[in-house]
């Protein structure tokens, strides 16, 4: 399947740029007329991946997050956030709720909320060079929300 | 963002206002346990009424609060939350450890044609 629409944005693993990340995302998302849970649904999600990017993958260094947003026919999104950091040596682990490698306020919920607000949630990682993960939405849009 | 805190008798009320992300949560974090710990609140009302955006960095600051508070028998509240921010905190079973309500209808109206 070819997309209709692709935009690369690569980022600094600098916490200031969650914010700019996440709204980048939800506007070129913009385009499939989404609606205001689904533009949230998004932001959040990609907020989670960012953020684990910048606290986990690269925990003393700035390093590069590149981030990649595809659109397809009928609301198909499919957004790949990689980063070259450190790994995750077990990823079933890592994505089990309340699990997390960070004491202080992380909760361990990040992959929870991710799969809870989309519709899948991929991710591979290799010990030493790095994370992608792939977040895909399908999104039906305000059309659809009108529909009785 | 920004956080206000007022307080009445024994119970001390935090308004949040903007962005509840991992950028944004230090800050909050701070200002709040910084209060808490030198009033000892009987009972603690975080306002999310003016809370735009929140990822796990929310779900993370109630449960660090709720820690805290307990110490001193404090309760927790969490009032005003918007549809989204009340869908993450029920993910992350707050419910349980906090009473949650949402903002009434009208106002989360107003709150979204205003951003
Ligand atoms: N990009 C990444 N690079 C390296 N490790 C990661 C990455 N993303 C996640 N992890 C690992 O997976 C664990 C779980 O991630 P998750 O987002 O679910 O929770 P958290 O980040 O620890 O806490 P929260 O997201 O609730 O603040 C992390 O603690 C970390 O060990
Ligand atoms: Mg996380």
């Amino acid at each position: 399947m070819r997309p209709i629409n692709e935009m690369r944005l690569q980022i600094e693993s600098r916490s200031v740029n969650e914010a700019y990340a996440r709204v980048a995302v939800a506007a070129f998302a913009a385009a499939l007329d989404p609606t205001l849970e689904e533009v949230n649904d998004i932001k959040t999600a990609v907020s989670e991946a960012v953020t684990n990017c910048i606290v986990h993958a690269y925990p003393n260094e700035v390093g590069k997050i590149y981030i990649q947003v595809r659109l397809f026919e009928r609301g198909r999104m499919e957004i790949r956030i990689r980063d070259r950091g450190c790994g995750i040596a077990d990823v079933k682990k890592a994505r089990e709720p309340l699990f997390t490698t960070r004491g202080g306020d992380r909760s361990g919920l990040g992959f929870s909320v991710m799969e809870s607000f989309c519709d899948k949630v991929r991710v591979r990682s290799a010990v030493g060079k790095g994370t992608t993960v792939t977040l895909v939405k399908l999104l039906h849009g305000r059309e659809a929300s009108l529909e009785p | 963002m920004h956080t206000r805190i007022e307080t009445d008798g024994q119970v001390m009320t935090v308004y949040l206002d903007g962005e509840l992300d991992h950028h944004n949560a230090p800050a909050a974090r701070e200002k709040i346990d910084e209060f808490a710990v030198g009033f000892h609140p009987a009972h603690t009302i975080l306002d999310f009424g003016g809370v735009t955006f929140m990822d796990s960095s929310g779900i993370g600051l109630v449960m660090g609060r709720y820690k805290l508070l307990v110490q001193f028998s404090c309760t927790l509240e969490i009032r005003n939350l918007s549809a989204h921010a009340y869908k993450v905190m029920r993910l992350a079973g707050l419910d349980r450890i906090a009473a949650l309500s949402r903002a009434d209808k009208k106002e989360a109206e107003k709150h979204e044609t205003h951003q």
